[in-house]
């Protein structure tokens, strides 16, 4: 893990946010990340990330699912433990649907949130640095990564006079490591430089 | 936004196509008529008018799920669909038509083709000495096949018109809010009146009356909701290719991948749902194995002539709306989206046909030109009426209060 320098800017509304994104794009800066308050339809698009495999995956889990359903149940009434139900057929397709449906959609469904989970590195005592507390409530912080031939002051000037209301530099780990919030309140104690 | 104005002229394209097939189906019904209506073998006469009965049926109803989904999206103060929702007021205006052309061939066949001890498609129509369909007259005797068939499709027609006139007074002047509240508060009345009367009709009683009722010994709780699912989701994908014809035209300039996203999933929602119930229907009665009422999966599945047209109905209706709809970009695709559309109406309308045909005859398939040529003639009675209700009114309702919300809609 290794520390990262970020400038961070703040927005207040969604209209000045759009046109910002676009203008730090336009100007060559790279975006860490937009934090929001709420899901922002289209952000997803004007920041440029490539369209999520998530559901390609959920697919593949799904298929999952109904191998596994079919497979288990067709070795255990064909070859396993071969019983006569109602008559009816050692493999009765018709009555293993349900469980394969069901087996199906759980796959899936687990499948993805856990692959959601990774993918967001979101598990129970992961920490990671928050840039803003205040991106879960009325903020939409914007984490600018600078590089070594970034200037930070040019930067700032640049994020203020795209809108933002609070401009700040900060140092810090860009991945994740393993704490507790409530023994390391070191996060909210933090006073950022704000300018303007 | 009170410049908007889109009026839609019938080309001459689309006029040639609408009077080729319906020459094409006027052709084939006199032909039909000739070989099969006036044959002396009373099979060929059960074909003859088993095809016009699902065929008047099938087109009827879906024209009819027009009506339904405006109903629907009213009701839950839809606001995505308004810029095309004057297509499918246009396609539910084809309703009274198409259901006066049913209720003449169900009366025939009620009242016109009973040939001595038995009905040709009807076997209720005349029980004799059978004890279960005798302990059915209740609910299958004439009077009330009458009185229910003329309620259905007049109310059906008539609260249709109700809504078609509500949209078209809204053109007239800009409503302010006041208004608008009144305005969607009238539509709300009369669309929970037509879903009450819709859920009374096609989703119970009326597809039990004209189609299960030819296998009058067998009956099935889940076959109107089927019946239902299928004639949804054929009438959903009709809604797609009318837009997507318009679109083609250079009209409904507001609509966009958006709303036909939003279409698809539609398409992609219902054609599972028809496959839960085509699959719950089947498995209760697999799995229970009563011989009253397998009789119905006799034709069609193991042994039966049908299950060639079964199970291609499976495929068709399921398993391509699954693996081809499935991802975002095919739903936002006109191409695949219009590909699809087409699809599920011949897949449901061939649902439709080996659910009437198979009942019908038994032991032979009859899948062939008849079939064809009289959906010819519905299609092009369809294009040509839908065409002339297009053209009447503006094709978008410019003074609606949720047309902003329509515009921006964004999936």
């Amino acid at each position: 893990m290794a520390l990262k320098r970020y400038v961070v800017g703040c927005f207040d509304d969604e209209e000045v946010l759009f046109p910002a994104v676009k203008k730090v794009r336009n100007a060559g800066y790279k975006i860490q990340d937009v934090y929001t308050p709420f899901p922002v339809h289209g952000l997803d698009h004007a920041l440029g990330m490539r369209e999520t495999s998530l559901h390609t995956a959920g697919f593949i889990y799904g298929i999952l699912g109904t191998t596994t359903a079919l497979a288990g149940m067709g070795w255990v009434f064909t070859k396993d433990w071969p019983m006569n139900i109602g008559g009816k057929p050692n493999f009765p397709l018709p009555a293993f649907i349900p469980i394969v449906f069901e087996l199906t959609v759980l796959f899936a469904a687990v499948g993805m949130v856990m692959t959601f989970c990774y993918l967001c590195q979101l598990a129970p005592f992961v920490r990671k640095h928050h840039f803003h507390p205040r991106a879960t409530d009325d903020l939409f912080v914007m984490a600018i990564e600078c590089t070594d031939r970034t200037n930070v002051e040019d930067l700032k000037g640049f994020l203020q006079s795209a809108g933002a209301k609070e401009v700040s530099y900060q140092v810090a780990e860009s991945g994740w490591w393993f704490g507790r919030y409530d023994v390391e309140p070191k996060l909210y104690r933090e006073e950022n430089p704000v300018i303007g | 936004m009170a410049s908007i104005s889109e009026q839609f002229e019938v080309s001459g394209k689309m006029k040639t196509w609408s009077m080729g097939l319906m020459g094409v189906g006027i052709l084939a019904f006199i032909i039909g008529f000739i070989t099969k209506g006036l044959s002396s073998d009373e099979h060929q006469q059960a074909i003859f008018w088993g095809t016009l009965l699902y065929n008047s049926i099938f087109f009827l109803l879906i024209c009819n799920a027009s009506m339904f989904f405006i109903c629907v999206t009213t009701l839950a103060h839809g606001g995505w669909q308004v810029t095309f929702r004057r297509v499918p007021e246009a396609i539910s205006a084809v309703v009274p038509i198409f259901g006066l052309i049913a209720i003449f061939i169900l009366f025939f066949i009620v009242f016109g083709l009973n040939h001595g001890d038995h009905n040709l498609i009807y076997h209720w129509r005349i029980p004799g000495d059978d004890q279960i369909i005798l302990k059915k007259t209740g609910f299958l005797n004439p009077p009330f096949f009458v009185i229910w068939t003329l309620l259905s499709i007049g109310l059906w027609s008539y609260l249709g018109m109700r809504m078609r006139k509500l949209s078209e007074e809204s053109d007239q002047a800009e409503m302010n809010q006041e208004q608008g509240n009144k305005w969607i508060h009238r539509n709300t009345v009369i669309g929970s009146l037509f879903l009450v009367w819709f859920g009374l009709t096609v989703g119970s009683t009326t597809p039990w009356l004209w189609l299960m009722s030819i296998d009058t010994h067998w009956y099935s709780t889940m076959y109107s909701w089927y019946t239902f699912a299928s004639s949804f989701v054929a009438g959903m994908a009709l809604i797609a290719l009318f837009i997507i014809y318009l679109k083609n035209r250079g009209y409904l300039e507001y609509t966009n991948d958006e709303h036909l996203h939003d279409i698809g999933k539609f398409m992609f929602a219902f054609s599972i749902f028809w496959t839960y119930l085509w699959f719950s229907q089947y498995m209760l009665i697999w799995y229970s194995n009563q011989p009253e009422e397998t009789t119905y999966f006799q034709p069609r599945t193991k042994d039966g002539v049908w299950k060639g047209v079964y199970y291609l109905n499976l495929v068709i209706n399921f398993l391509c709306p699954l693996l081809i709809l499935m991802t975002k970009n095919s739903k936002r695709n006109y191409t695949v989206v219009a590909f699809m559309a087409v699809l599920i109406i011949f897949g449901h309308w061939m649902d439709f046909n080996q659910m009437v045909m198979a009942s019908v005859s038994r032991d032979h398939v009859t899948f062939g030109w008849l079939d064809f040529g009289i959906a010819a003639l519905f299609v092009g009675m369809m294009i040509f009426f839908v065409g002339k209700a297009l053209s009447r009114v503006p094709l978008i309702p410019k003074n609606h209060p949720f047309l902003k919300e329509s515009i921006i809609h964004h999936t």
